[in-house]
């Protein structure tokens, strides 16, 4: 199968602003390799099934559209958390502004520094979940990242981690163009709580590699920035040990374009992935949120929980997948994408997807579309409680479904004091 | 308390009217009735007082101590002091009962210019009412009306009037779907709550909630007006001869 001209076309373009950078012997072969998987694949098209719902062109035109920086006086979310901060200014590592990363007794390098030591653990991940993702899906975006990036963190966790390490994406420049790369290997019975916020860059290319060991534990809440008109297509590949667990939770305010993919792999017994988001978006908004979770054990749980509350022309997609080989019997799946249509010009598309070749499962899924219920605004109403605060009700009952993933308490009212601030910022 | 002259509604969506010129004045303190046969209105009166969307008043008045109600949102008739017990009450998932009820009163206060209850003052008050009303504190915590029994339900309505407080309480068929005891129950609740500063309108098709909670005054309704008034021996004569002896000698 030839990838088509145009295809190619762009994906030179692409290619030519960019170069490999140096390291190790075997971060080399990991880029070259990468490299080739690009130049294999094209990068995405709009003709491209996976793209039907979102126009990759922005994403992968050789410069960034510029993007004006948001100006607030809205406090940093998760300030108040004991935290380890690892802060990225425009895409590149600010140590300045981070907090000593030997202080946390977390094994925590640089990118940079890992990919140019010779012998290194994180050889057996990076790039590595990233290649095992491109199948049966292709995920180009996510082989450039790993091809070029060289910026980001790996961290090694061997027992309980202290704190949540926080990764802090600023920005200043409107045309910052980010390509970040993080590695993360949580040991047997190991716990990590990892933390992100921030708009990054007017354009921004994440991939984070995760292997959670038999028994460990990997909690993952990310307030994506609320920049109007930044852009950013991130992947998280997972790879779950028995009795492991994952949880990630996504909260995006605005943006114009927003593609997160999480690709995760049961392949230990009695695993446990969750992965959930909640978005909102007014206006000029397009968030898609794709996921494919494989269950390739015996018992494993999976659930993903999307919700948009969307208005004035905005648009969110859905695309979930759970897949599930012959031999993961006993598996419990379970997906559900709704949004909330605050008005009749925002739109969402959504593709939920089963595939099962086990004969001993319990998989659900469901996806909604709908407007806020009248009967329950007018009998909030007639109890006194302004339309707008019965909305604001109404709007975060909606989302709680997928809010009530984030384990961590002080972690979840953080995130529902931002949604705050967006109900509040939007009220008529 | 309540005044209404001449009100006229017809359907926002279709040319269809409902009330035909209902006078109705509701003195403080007092509980009037209003029975009437199915499609009557009874239930069309209480959307309209009570400020609900799709229906449009084409003459008439509505006031509350003077005060113009159908001039005002749904939420500023009820900081005015009005209430109404919803025949259905809405089941909304996703927000606590609890945080619905202090949001509420709050709303309230503070629309009328009074300090907001406390964290602690508000739970002190709700356990107190709720207690009263057989309602557990399992209760408070699920989501409004969330997989409650109709029984539940009718009594959820009534712990958010006695946490509210109004001056006007409409209760629309709030006897629909109860047993004997769950009626008995909401009665006690609402005879709780009956004296100087508080007058009640009770809709309702049978004559047996009447029992429990006496009126002063009994009102028929049939299409769209209100044909006879009496007192509570009205009730009965209704309950022995059904609607159809009175309309007859009122046509």
């Amino acid at each position: 199968m030839g990838v088509p001209q145009a295809k190619l076309d762009a994906t030179q373009a692409r290619l030519a602003a960019l170069s490999l950078p140096k390291g190790a012997n075997w971060a080399a072969v990991a880029r070259q390799d990468a490299l080739s998987r690009v130049q294999a694949m094209g990068l995405p098209g709009r003709r491209d099934e996976y793209w039907k719902y979102t126009n990759p062109a922005t994403l992968v035109q050789p410069d960034a559209p510029p993007a004006a920086v948001l100006e607030t006086r809205e406090p940093p979310i998760f300030a108040e958390i004991d935290r380890l901060k690892i802060v990225f200014v425009d895409g590149v590592f600010d140590a300045a502004a981070s907090d000593d990363l030997d202080r946390s007794g977390l094994e925590i390098e640089l990118l940079t520094d890992a990919t140019s030591t010779d012998i290194h653990w994180a050889r057996d991940l990076y790039g590595v979940l990233e290649a095992r993702g491109q199948s049966p899906v292709h995920r180009p975006l996510a082989a450039l990242n790993s091809a070029f990036a060289n910026q980001g963190v790996v961290i090694r966790v061997t027992g309980a981690a202290a704190c949540p390490v926080s990764l802090v994406y600023l920005r200043r420049s409107e045309n910052s163009d980010a390509v970040i790369h993080h590695v993360i290997r949580v040991e047997e019975g190991a716990d990590l709580t990892l933390l992100e916020d921030g708009p990054a860059s007017a354009r921004f290319n994440q991939v984070i590699e995760v292997d959670v060991a038999d028994g460990g534990s990997f909690h993952h809440v990310r307030a994506q920035g609320r920049d109007h008109e930044r852009r950013a297509a991130t992947h998280i590949f997972a790879r779950l040990g028995r009795e492991s667990t994952f949880k990630s939770f996504t909260l995006s305010v605005n943006g114009a374009l927003t593609r997160n993919e999480a690709v995760i792999e049961l392949t230990g017994d009695n695993a446990v992935a969750h992965v959930a988001g909640a978005a909102v978006g007014d206006g000029d908004f397009h968030h898609d949120d794709t996921v494919f979770v494989t269950h390739d054990a015996v018992a494993c749980e999976s659930r993903q929980v999307f919700k948009k509350v969307l208005r004035n022309g905005a648009t969110g997609v859905f695309q979930g997948k759970i897949l599930v080989k012959a031999d993961a019997q006993k598996t419990d799946g379970y997906q559900i994408s709704q949004s909330l249509l605050l008005d009749e010009d925002a739109q969402f598309l959504a593709k939920p997807e089963l595939e099962i070749y086990a004969d001993d499962v319990a998989c659900s899924h469901g996806s909604t579309s709908g407007a806020i219920d009248e009967d329950a605004l007018f009998y909030l109403r007639s109890r006194g409680v302004p339309q707008a605060q019965a909305q604001d009700l109404l709007v975060l009952a909606f989302l709680a479904e997928a809010i009530d993933e984030i384990e961590d308490p002080s972690i979840a009212a953080d995130i529902l004091s931002r949604l705050d601030g967006w109900l509040k910022r939007h009220h008529h | 308390m309540l005044t209404i002259k001449n009100l006229h509604v017809k359907l926002e969506e279709e040319d269809k009217v409902i009330l035909k010129g209902v006078d109705l004045t509701v003195d403080d303190g007092k509980v009037h009735a209003i029975m009437g046969p199915n499609g009557s209105g009874k239930s069309t009166l209480s959307y309209v007082l009570s400020g609900r969307d799709g229906y449009e008043v084409t003459d008439g008045t509505a006031e509350l101590d003077g005060a113009d109600l159908l001039a005002m949102e749904p939420e500023e008739r009820a900081a005015a002091g009005l209430f109404l017990a919803f025949q259905y009450p809405v089941e909304i998932p996703g927000v606590g009962n609890m945080t619905f009820l202090r949001t509420a009163v709050n709303a309230q206060r503070k629309a009328r210019g009074e300090p907001e209850l406390s964290a602690a003052d508000f739970l002190k008050e709700v356990r107190a009412k709720a207690k009263s009303l057989k309602i557990d504190a399992e209760m408070l915590k699920r989501p409004v009306n969330v997989g409650f029994s109709g029984g539940e339900k009718k009594r959820n309505e009534i712990l958010q009037m006695a946490m509210l407080e109004p001056k006007m309480c409409i209760l629309d068929e709030t006897d629909s779907g109860l047993d004997v005891d769950a009626m008995k129950l909401v009665a006690e609740g609402v005879n709780a709550l009956r004296g100087k500063g508080r007058s009640f309108l009770v809709i309702t098709h049978y004559q047996r909630l009447l029992d429990h909670i006496q009126p002063d005054v009994v009102h028929i309704m049939a299409d769209g007006r209100i044909v006879k008034t009496g007192g509570p021996e009205l009730a009965l004569e209704v309950e022995t001869n059904g609607y159809a002896g009175i309309l007859e000698e009122t046509a």
